[in-house]
């Protein structure tokens, strides 16, 4: 249950996806477009908005001739859709709490 | 500039077999008893979670190393049918003091007969919360919001 300390972030872990995103919250790029701005080959680029694209953080939507690449916004739906989760887990959690706790181990509690 | 997002409130309700001022008690005077651990903010493995019975008390985490990590305030306290509460967790994953970056925890108790208690909870003004600076600074600086969907996935994983 080491969830937290010291968690590697995955998808973020890499500073180029991290630079990636950052010129992607700027405005949507083509992978060419990129490519020039980072000290990365254009296969190297596409590779990582792959990932970052199955990680539901990038969209892309072709553009005439190419594909240009944007935040998605559903991921921040994706926020919302886990902290939707917490509440139902909460909720669960304290009608249990509530059925089982009787008031001598409540005045326990504080 | 800004890309204004309306995110919907979340909506939570559940009936627990108790009156309501038992239903209002447990859920603020014992939350640490009933609140899922895995979900803290806290580098450390959380020891207690904390709603200070008062407006304007602290809603925070103690870890098992001692540390204190606040999560809101409380902004009504209306016992035994009404609590309002902020979530100040930012894009950083870190309490952010600045009431705009506020979202709310709007928790209501109605009496559903005299051993029954409807809970019905809304959690609002979340694009306060992720929205604008905090998603933008939280990119920027590695961590962020994406960081708290791995958090959260994580702890789901963990728990599913």
């Amino acid at each position: 249950m080491d969830a937290y300390g010291g968690a590697s972030l995955g998808l973020l872990g890499d500073p180029t996806r991290r630079a990636i995103l950052e010129l992607l919250a700027r405005h949507p790029v083509s992978v060419g477009e990129l490519a020039k701005q980072l000290p990365i080959s254009r296969p190297a680029v596409s590779q990582h908005l792959r990932v970052l694209k199955d990680g539901g953080l990038v969209l892309s939507r072709p553009d005439g001739t190419r594909r240009v690449y944007q935040l998605d916004p559903d991921g921040v739906s994706a926020l919302r859709a886990y902290l939707d989760r917490v509440w139902g887990q909460a909720l669960r959690a304290f009608q249990v709490a509530a059925e089982a706790i009787t008031d001598d181990h409540e005045q326990e509690e504080s | 500039m800004s890309t204004e997002r309306t995110i919907p409130a979340i909506h939570g309700t559940i009936t627990v077999g108790v009156p309501i001022e038992r239903a209002f008690r447990v859920f603020t005077g014992s939350f640490n008893t009933w609140w899922p651990r895995e979900f803290h903010i806290g580098q450390a493995d959380i020891a207690e979670a904390i709603v200070e019975p008062r407006e304007g008390g602290r809603w925070y985490e103690r870890g098992v190393d001692s540390s204190e990590c606040d999560w809101g305030r409380v902004l009504a306290w209306d016992p035994p049918h009404r609590l309002i509460m902020t979530w100040q967790i930012n894009g950083q994953w870190q309490y952010d003091p600045d009431p705009e970056h506020a979202s709310e925890i709007e928790v209501r108790f109605i009496a559903d007969g005299p051993e029954r208690t409807r809970v019905e909870l809304e959690h609002r003004l979340l694009d306060r919360l992720v929205g604008g600076q905090a998603l933008r600074d939280g990119i920027g600086q590695g961590g962020g919001w994406t960081s708290i969907l791995e958090r959260f996935a994580k702890a789901a994983g963990n728990e599913a």
